[in-house]
């Protein structure tokens, strides 16, 4: 057992790349389902929108690197359109189901060898990376102390990434302290009250859709940054992480998503190096890959006992109804 | 004499060249265009660079081996061929444990022997091989006509329909009584192929002792889901939305348990991919095929005998109306609800068992594959309500199956999805459901 590269790995997890595309995915679903009440299943289907809207971008078209995220962005809000539309109207679980269902239709479609020209099929894109290293500020050399030392691409990598999740944050602090955000409250609380002040509640919700999905591309875009992008990586699996980091912080507040994720991924970085050398020095009787499984099913016992024990999260406030009904 | 000769001996030397450039010729034709015919190696595998991965097999045809066969693997990036050696072998290596599509070409096996499921898909199990040994017969390839075809695919539709009504049965029922959107179903379908994994492979119990096991241990699962799980949850007061995430979390946990125990390989249930010999008109199907749908009617008929009939069947119904109505007219609901949730369980068991044969093979994450199915048909035939479920699951399989005639198998999903956001745009209350369930 090495108590100090398992320390070193797992702080890894406080600061990385992942760790700030789960954020920001799950600020997204902060406004969608924190605030705004919609049961939105389809995260990882935004996120594979943003991933391959910037890839695409660079490698099919040869724009530049910030095109490709606008791109991505663009590509979440008619992805939030077509959802939208059609079950905005209807009763909460109908847009979980279909959410659910889109976001594997979109999967499909970039796992398919229909559009292999474009997407690479399930082998995914790559070597994306020279416009975003091009931009990079930062002199070459290594940054950085003790477990937390990267090179200049990829500190660059996390400035943006921390840079785009700040800004994400305030939109949310600003917008949910604005009368729009008032009134999205209102609606998750009691749509019909909300209606009878003459607000569009479906405008409301669509609004709220959209900015959750942009941010959820956001995310998709820095998880692919600094490596490639898979369509294997966005089945409903990271969907129902992204959850259980958003139950876990707090629905409904605005640091909740970002303090959900850093703890989800130190816990899973670190019983991702645990559990391994625990069964490798024959501690516990498990074989390495079953070591590996192991801490997936506690992530899944995890989200149980929040929604059931402490449905308002880490950071949440009990008066904060975020389970509607 | 010599001139003559000569004339001779020169117009037949050039009718030999002419004959040996058209053979040369016919053979460049009769081969894939642009690879030369290279010489089967003499070890099987020879020709290649070794790495630690490969496929491996033996071609034979009544028994002898086959020399000289071209066989290839392919994925994205990557395909190698090889041909086989005088005793049948071939060996091809690949560079790293992905999914493969093999292939045997046919143009260069014998006259009238064709390879079934070929090209097909192959994928590494925990060791660094994988053997395929074609053990050929003779056959023909026929060109089936169009409508032939629809009809072929509208029969394996029905087939997968009415397994995926099994499912979307108890999934209805459980969202009529509890308003509950069990996401979890999934697991519970992969628990009944697992159960049949233990009992018909592992403990190599006969198949006709290990479906009713499936089913009463499916029972058993569902009765030990709602006592220690469920019902608490409802005392406690759960909403709806919590419920729902409760599911989402069990099945997280639920999958990743079963990748825990069986790892991340297919199994294979006994006599799973059997020969499609029994033909009706354009339609063939395998035996396995035929007990299945058998199966499935005869528990889809039980089932609505039971709601129909019975007076469990009928609380349930009322329960699905109006849960505070039918408390109050003296219905115990806790003891439905554990009804509907054993029943339930107990068909999603027998599904993931035929589905397991559909795919076929048994894997942890085959309920995830099916689960959106079985929601699209739920929601297309009505959330709540039972018969919908069956029209829906039905429409959604024969729908999957036809649809692949058009798009590539691998977006075959794609269609029934799709039709499960349309529906909810024209009538979004499903075929069977009524205008009021929506909110």
């Amino acid at each position: 057992m090495d108590w100090g590269s398992i320390f070193n790995n797992t702080a890894y997890w406080v600061f990385s790349p992942e760790t700030i595309a789960y954020a920001l995915a799950a600020v997204g679903l902060a406004v969608q389902f924190g605030y705004g009440g919609l049961l939105n299943f389809g995260m990882a289907g935004f996120m594979a929108l943003g991933a391959y809207g910037y890839a695409i971008s660079i490698l099919s078209f040869g724009w530049p690197w910030w095109v490709g995220i606008i791109v991505g962005c663009i590509a979440a809000v008619g992805f939030a359109f077509i959802l939208g539309i059609p079950t905005l109207r209807l009763r909460a679980d109908y847009l979980a189901i279909v959410t659910i269902a889109a976001a594997e239709i979109v999967r499909l479609f970039l796992t398919t060898q229909l559009f292999d020209e474009w997407t690479n099929s399930a082998d995914g894109l790559g070597g994306y990376h020279a416009g975003f290293r091009a931009a990079n500020p930062f002199p070459p050399g290594t940054y950085g102390f003790g477990p937390w030392q990267w090179t200049e691409n990829q500190l660059w990598v996390r400035v943006f990434g921390a840079l785009l999740l700040a800004i994400a944050v305030y939109i949310v602090w600003a917008i949910m302290r604005s009368p729009w955000g008032r009134v999205l409250k209102g609606i998750r609380e009691d749509e019909d009250a909300v209606r009878s002040l003459g607000k569009n509640v479906f405008a409301y919700k669509m609004q709220a859709l959209i900015i959750g999905g942009v941010f959820g591309a956001l995310g998709g875009v820095v998880f692919a940054l600094p490596s490639a992008v898979v369509p294997a990586t966005y089945t409903t699996s990271i969907t129902f992480f992204i959850w259980t980091i958003l139950l876990l912080g707090g629905a409904a507040t605005v640091f909740g998503p970002v303090l959900g994720a850093v703890i989800f991924w130190v816990i899973m970085g670190f019983l991702g190096n645990v559990l391994p050398a625990l069964a490798n020095s024959g501690i516990l009787p498990l074989s390495s890959a079953q070591s590996g499984t192991l801490r997936f099913i506690l992530v899944g016992v995890a989200l149980m006992l929040i929604v059931i024990f402490r449905p308002q999260g880490i950071l949440g406030n009990k008066r904060e109804l975020t389970f509607v009904k | 004499m010599g001139s003559t000769t000569t004339l001779a001996g020169r117009s037949l030397r050039w009718l030999i060249i002419a004959i040996g450039a058209l053979l040369a010729a016919t053979l460049l034709v009769l081969q894939t265009p642009g690879t030369a015919r290279a010489d089967a190696p003499d070890e099987p595998g020879g020709d290649q660079e070794q790495t630690a991965f490969y496929f491996a097999g033996v071609i034979t045809y009544k028994d002898e081996p086959l020399p000289d066969i071209k066989v290839s693997v392919e994925r994205a990036g990557f395909s190698a061929d090889t041909l086989t050696g005088e005793d049948g072998r071939w060996r091809l290596y690949v560079p790293e444990k992905d999914a493969y599509t093999f292939e045997v070409d046919e143009s260069t096996l014998p006259e009238g022997v064709i390879v079934e499921d070929n090209p097909r898909e192959v994928e590494f199990g925990l060791t660094g091989s994988v053997i395929i040994n074609s053990f050929l017969a003779p056959g023909e390839r026929t060109q089936t006509s169009f409508l032939d075809q629809v009809l072929d695919r509208l029969m394996n539709g029905l087939n997968f329909g009415l397994l995926l009504a099994l499912a979307a049965i108890g999934v209805s029922l459980i969202f009529g009584t509890t308003g509950l959107t069990n996401f979890a179903h999934a697991e519970m379908i992969t628990f009944g192929a697992i159960v049949a994994l233990v009992f018909g492979v592992w403990l190599a119990w006969p198949m006709w002792i290990v479906i009713p096991v499936v089913i009463l241990l499916g029972g058993v699962l569902g009765w030990v889901l709602d006592a220690g799980l469920w019902k608490p949850l409802r005392r406690k007061g759960l909403g709806l939305v919590q419920l729902m995430i409760v599911s989402i979390g069990l099945s997280l946990a639920g999958r990743y348990l079963f990748q825990f125990f069986i790892g991340g390989s297919t199994y294979q249930l006994p006599g799973a991919g059997g020969a499609r010999d029994i033909h009706i008109g354009p339609i063939s199907l395998s035996l396995l095929d035929v007990i299945s749908m058998g199966i499935s009617i005869v528990l889809l008929g039980a089932v609505a005998y039971w709601l129909l009939r019975t007076r469990i069947g009928k609380a349930t119904r009322a329960i699905s109306d109006n849960p505070g109505l039918a408390a109050a007219s003296g219905i115990n609901v806790d003891r439905v609800i554990r009804i509907v949730w054993v029943l339930s369980a107990a068909l999603a068991a027998i599904a993931g068992v035929l589905w397991a044969y559909f795919r076929p093979g048994i894997k942890w994450d085959m309920g995830t594959q099916v689960l959106l199915l079985v929601f699209a048909a739920v929601t297309l035939g009505g959330l709540g309500t039972a018969f919908g479920a069956l029209i829906g699951s039905i429409i959604v399989g024969i729908l999957v199956e036809i649809s692949t005639l058009w798009i590539p198998p691998d977006m075959k999903y794609v269609g029934a999805l799709a039709v499960l956001i349309i529906i909810l745009l024209v009538r979004p209350q499903g075929i069977l459901g009524r205008k009021e369930r929506l909110g």
